[in-house]
């Protein structure tokens, strides 16, 4: 019995050998399928999960809320060069908040200061946050040299702040900044400490393009120095701008919560500001929905591959039933010499999972290489799940007996001595 | 030509084949009986579209008669499936065609064997068989050739070969040396001449009455009917001289 099976896998591979370049064009088809299903996978979940990952980064268990300048413009006198534009959110919606929403463990306001950051003759516009000590443990950040900001810092108004790695690696190229006096504005800082970047906690080289560099100050220094009307030069006029918080981290405790909290925080900041300038950013719900769009797009992709497999399939079953036709003669013979129709089945059958195996390992190569080169040449994630190609593989198989089915079966039941005749 | 079993090798019993042509049915076959003894060699003849390559179809058990039985060895075909008149072909048949008809893909080796893949348990020593029948019919030297780098002498020699690997009960050629010039003609009558006086069972259709002479026995048909039938006596020990 593994004789047979042996000579018919070996009698259906030298009857393709016939016919290399048919063989071959044939085989396309399944080839480029499978290899699209491998790459888009791979592609698509390279995309999702660098989302996914930023999303998580922002802390699913937190309700984020930013001042935003409002969109009506109030420089409606063009020649007045200096106006103040107040906005945004208030110590009073973080009482609020903090006092009165159940379910919040912690509340955490930052204030963005419009300063440049110097040392020596390096300069520097990163994002400048007064903020509290739990600002790290709410945000999830990581400290790679020194300390975080401390209470003490907060209750001495001291002048002390912690680089981002982005921020120290640009001001100190090769030295450590610890200890070292930075200038933020007008005043100096003693650095104290250093976080790994945000938005890729890895410092890599690949990843450093993206990631923003900061500068953390204690919440008092900050409102201190700056207080809350701060000058911010844009395109050559000067703009007043007062606002007293940039951004509210609400942490909730559970996150059953997040959605009843980020719905108080609407509704509140929505019977408090009219103006319209704020956002909430529910990273939960951001995840929610990249994982929607993500099994969506998987369902696209499925529709796309599938049409693919099944162009590849048909172009398959209508080189067998060519040869099939071709063939006749020798279907007669060996009928003649006593095959039975299953034998002529097996025959045809195996020549289809030949073409269509062949064509899904080659597939499978590609559709491994197509990721990579998309990888080093469009700074793209790819991730390439071990069930893509495994999946893809046995799809592709698939496709090879269910469209050599039916040419196999009409070749089995061709009358022997009408097929004898053939020709 | 000695005889251990009693059975006929192959007898048709008022066997009728019908074709379909539009509105009316033409009769290959018209109530045909017929028994062919075991080691008999027959030559059957007649003019163009008598009913020979029907007679010789329903023989091989490629075509079944409409109407009446035909038992091969014994066995009623009657009530055979596909797959059991497939095992009977594989097992106790030899064909011989006009045009060969060797598989292209396949080598001379490869092709003699052919027979052997389909029976339900094929014997073990069937590379064995092949290889004493290409010697046989003398190709050991082109085992590994393929059919187009063969004569068509070589090419029917081989189809010989084939015809035999299975132990036939019944060796059927259907005009076997029409495409051969009379030289090779001549050889390839003379390995049927052999197989008869070892004791084989051939029927062989042809036209030509010098194959017809060298035959054992000639049955002549006409419109689906036998028009005569000639009984030779010892032509099994006059070939062997
Ligand atoms: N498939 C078929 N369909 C219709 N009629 C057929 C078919 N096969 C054979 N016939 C008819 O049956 C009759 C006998 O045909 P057969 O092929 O047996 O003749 P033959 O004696 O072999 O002739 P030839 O010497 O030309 O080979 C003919 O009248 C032929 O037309
Ligand atoms: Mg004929």
């Amino acid at each position: 019995m593994k004789g047979t099976f042996g000579r018919t896998v070996k009698l259906g591979i030298s009857s393709l050998l016939l016919h290399k370049l048919r063989s071959l064009l044939t085989t396309l088809g399944v080839l480029f399928g499978t290899s699209s299903v491998i790459a888009m996978l791979a592609i698509g979940e390279g995309a999702s999960e660098e989302a996914q990952e930023q999303i998580r980064q922002l802390g699913s268990n937190n309700v984020i809320l930013r001042s935003v300048k409002p969109r009506e413009d109030f420089a409606t006198g063009a020649s007045q060069s200096v106006r103040v534009l107040s906005y945004g959110l208030t110590e009073d919606d973080l009482g609020r908040i903090s006092d009165t929403f159940p379910g919040v463990a912690r509340v955490v306001p930052v204030r963005e200061i419009y300063e440049e950051v110097r040392y020596s003759d390096r300069a520097l516009n990163p994002r400048v946050m007064a903020t509290l000590p739990v600002y790290r443990e709410v945000t999830g950040r990581v400290v790679s040299e020194g300390r975080f900001l401390t209470d003490q810092d907060e209750l001495g108004v001291s002048n002390v702040c912690v680089l981002s790695y982005d921020a120290a690696r640009k001001l100190f190229p090769v030295s450590s900044p610890i200890g070292e006096q930075v200038k933020i504005g007008a005043d100096y800082y003693t650095c104290v400490g250093v976080t790994l970047d945000h938005v890729r906690q890895q410092a890599d080289s690949a990843g450093a393009g993206k990631s923003t560099a900061e500068v953390f100050i204690p919440l008092e220094t900050g409102r201190k120095w700056y207080g809350s009307m701060q000058v911010k030069l844009r395109a050559g006029s000067r703009e007043m701008e007062e606002v007293e918080l940039h951004e509210i981290v609400v942490e909730v405790e559970d996150p059953i919560n997040v959605e009843m909290v980020a719905n108080a925080c609407r509704e509140m900041l929505s019977r408090n500001h009219k103006q319209g300038d704020y956002e909430i950013v529910v990273p939960l719900e951001l995840l929610m929905r990249a994982e929607e769009t993500k099994r969506i797009f998987n369902i696209v992709l499925g529709s796309i591959a599938s049409i693919s497999l099944l162009v590849g399939g048909i172009g398959i079953m209508n080189v067998m039933l060519a040869t099939v036709t071709e063939r006749t003669r020798e279907i007669g013979i060996r009928r003649a010499l006593g095959a039975k129709r299953r034998h002529i089945v097996a025959q045809f059958l195996v020549e289809c999972v030949v073409l269509s195996v062949g064509g899904g390992l080659l597939g499978v190569a590609l559709g491994l290489a197509t990721p990579l080169v998309v990888e080093h040449y469009a700074e793209m994630r790819t991730i390439i799940t071990p069930t893509a190609p495994l999946l893809a593989f046995l799809i592709s198989s698939g496709v090879g007996v269910l469209f050599g089915i039916y040419p196999a079966w009409r070749a089995a039941t061709m009358d022997p001595v009408e097929a004898l005749r053939h020709e | 030509m000695t005889d251990s079993n009693s059975k006929p090798v192959a007898e048709l019993v008022g066997v009728v084949r019908e074709y379909r042509m539009g509105t009316n049915l033409v009769r290959a076959l018209d109530d045909f009986s017929f028994t062919f003894g075991r080691g008999e060699y027959w030559a059957v003849m007649g003019s163009s579209g008598s009913g020979k390559s029907t007679l010789l179809n329903v023989l091989g058990c490629i075509d079944r008669p409409s109407q009446g039985d035909y038992l091969i060895d014994g066995i009623s075909t009657k009530s055979l499936d596909d797959d059991q008149l497939s095992e009977v072909r594989g097992r106790k048949l030899g064909f011989v065609f006009q045009s060969y008809n060797l598989i292209p893909q396949l080598n001379v080796l490869e092709n003699i064997m052919v027979p052997l893949f389909y029976q339900d348990d094929p014997p073990a020593d069937g590379e064995e068989r092949a290889r004493k029948l290409a010697e046989r019919v003398g190709l050991s030297q082109r085992l590994d050739h393929k059919p187009t780098e063969l004569s068509g002498g070589q090419q029917q020699r081989v189809a010989i070969a084939r015809a035999l690997v299975n132990h036939p009960a019944l060796i059927l050629a259907d005009e076997a040396t029409g495409n051969l010039d009379s030289a090779t003609a001549l050889e390839i009558l003379a390995l049927f001449d052999e197989l008869h006086a070892e004791g084989r069972t051939i029927v062989l259709v042809t036209h030509e009455p010098d194959v017809g002479e060298r035959a054992q026995h000639v049955l002549r048909l006409k419109d689906g009917k036998i028009e005569s039938v000639r009984r030779g006596q010892n032509s099994a020990a006059g070939a062997r001289a």
